[in-house]
């Protein structure tokens, strides 16, 4: 493989495929899943300290913050003064300012409101925040996030959870066409072929959580991951050969007994 | 004094300070962010915050999630 680097907001990446550590059996499992994976960056969330069991298991003593980049979303916010909050706790508490942004419409589905999410990310950007933003597949309300300073653009494949793949893959390629910061597809991958599909469109990396931590065995799935994401990456940068609609024999006609 | 902390009521002695309500959580600042009354409270500034009775306190750590 040729040195193929993915390149978000001045830091250098490998892997090409994030994890989320939200649905794990426990945070030892979500860790060697992400090892498995070969992820270098884990969206995190940002939840009330636990005062009645102090003792509790810690996600940074599994998941440590010194092996992956903690990437800090607003996961559960539905207004753009929740996330902006949310993430300026973040960062206080962690000093990261590469922060995942999701303003959510309604629990049913889980989308992106995006006159709300648009608010949000021009928010943090002016507040100094490298903004990777979760967001529709319209590719106006794309370019107009790139248009607010956002660091990365990352439509939803289907949506959270549902594991339907990618839904669109025409608006997914308008919008990697279109963008000049990395596009990243994040939410709905239920198996490694949505992942690799995702990555044969163009995107530069794919975001998943529960298709690897609602697997049967999660650490398989992950490393299935790891190589659907590897794969469609290739397959992308090889360029398929042309779409026929008749047989193309594959031997040579001359010579035949 | 009585606080709000995470949405419950927490006794705290008179004239605490954040560093204090650290203190009495457990004493690592590390991996966590306090806000008062809306307002971060950076860990620089711990020690010389002083809480007062009602404040309504929000202390977050990082948990996992997708």
């Amino acid at each position: 493989m040729t040195d193929d680097t993915l390149i978000i907001a001045g830091r250098a990446f490998t892997s090409r495929l994030i994890i989320g550590t939200g649905k794990y059996a426990s945070y030892a499992q979500n860790a060697e899943a992400a090892r498995a994976a070969g992820a270098e960056m884990v969206t995190v969330a940002l939840r009330r300290v636990n005062l009645s069991n102090p003792d509790e298991d810690r996600l940074t003593d599994h998941v440590s913050p010194d092996e992956f980049t903690y990437l800090p979303n607003t996961a559960g916010c539905y207004t753009a003064d929740e996330a902006v909050r949310t993430l300026r706790l973040a960062r206080e508490a962690g000093g990261w300012d590469l922060v995942k942004l999701e303003v959510l419409a309604d629990q049913k589905t889980l989308y992106p409101d995006m006159e709300a999410t648009l608010e949000a990310a021009k928010a943090l950007v002016a507040d100094g925040f490298q903004v990777m933003v979760y967001c529709s597949d319209d590719p106006v309300y794309a370019r107009k996030l790139e248009d607010a300073g956002c660091c990365a653009i990352m439509p939803l494949g289907s949506l959270i959870g549902s594991g339907l793949g990618i839904q669109n893959p025409l608006n997914i390629r308008l919008i990697v066409e279109q963008s000049r910061v990395p596009v990243i597809v994040d939410a709905g991958v239920g198996t490694a072929s949505d992942a690799a599909v995702a990555m044969e469109i163009g995107c530069d990396g794919v975001l998943m959580n529960t298709a690897i931590a609602e697997a049967q065995d999660p650490i398989r799935m992950a490393r299935a991951m790891k190589h659907a994401v590897i794969a469609g990456r290739e397959a992308y940068l090889a360029g398929r050969m042309s779409k026929k609609r008749y047989a193309d024999p594959s031997s040579p006609l001359a010579g035949l007994i | 004094m009585q606080v709000q902390l995470n949405g419950e009521p927490f006794e705290l002695a008179d004239g605490a300070s954040v560093a204090d309500l650290v203190s009495a959580l457990g004493g690592d600042p590390r991996g966590i962010a306090i806000e008062r009354n809306l307002e971060i409270i950076p860990k620089s500034q711990h020690g010389k915050v002083m809480l007062e009775e009602g404040d309504r306190l929000e202390v977050v750590q990082f948990v996992g999630g997708g």
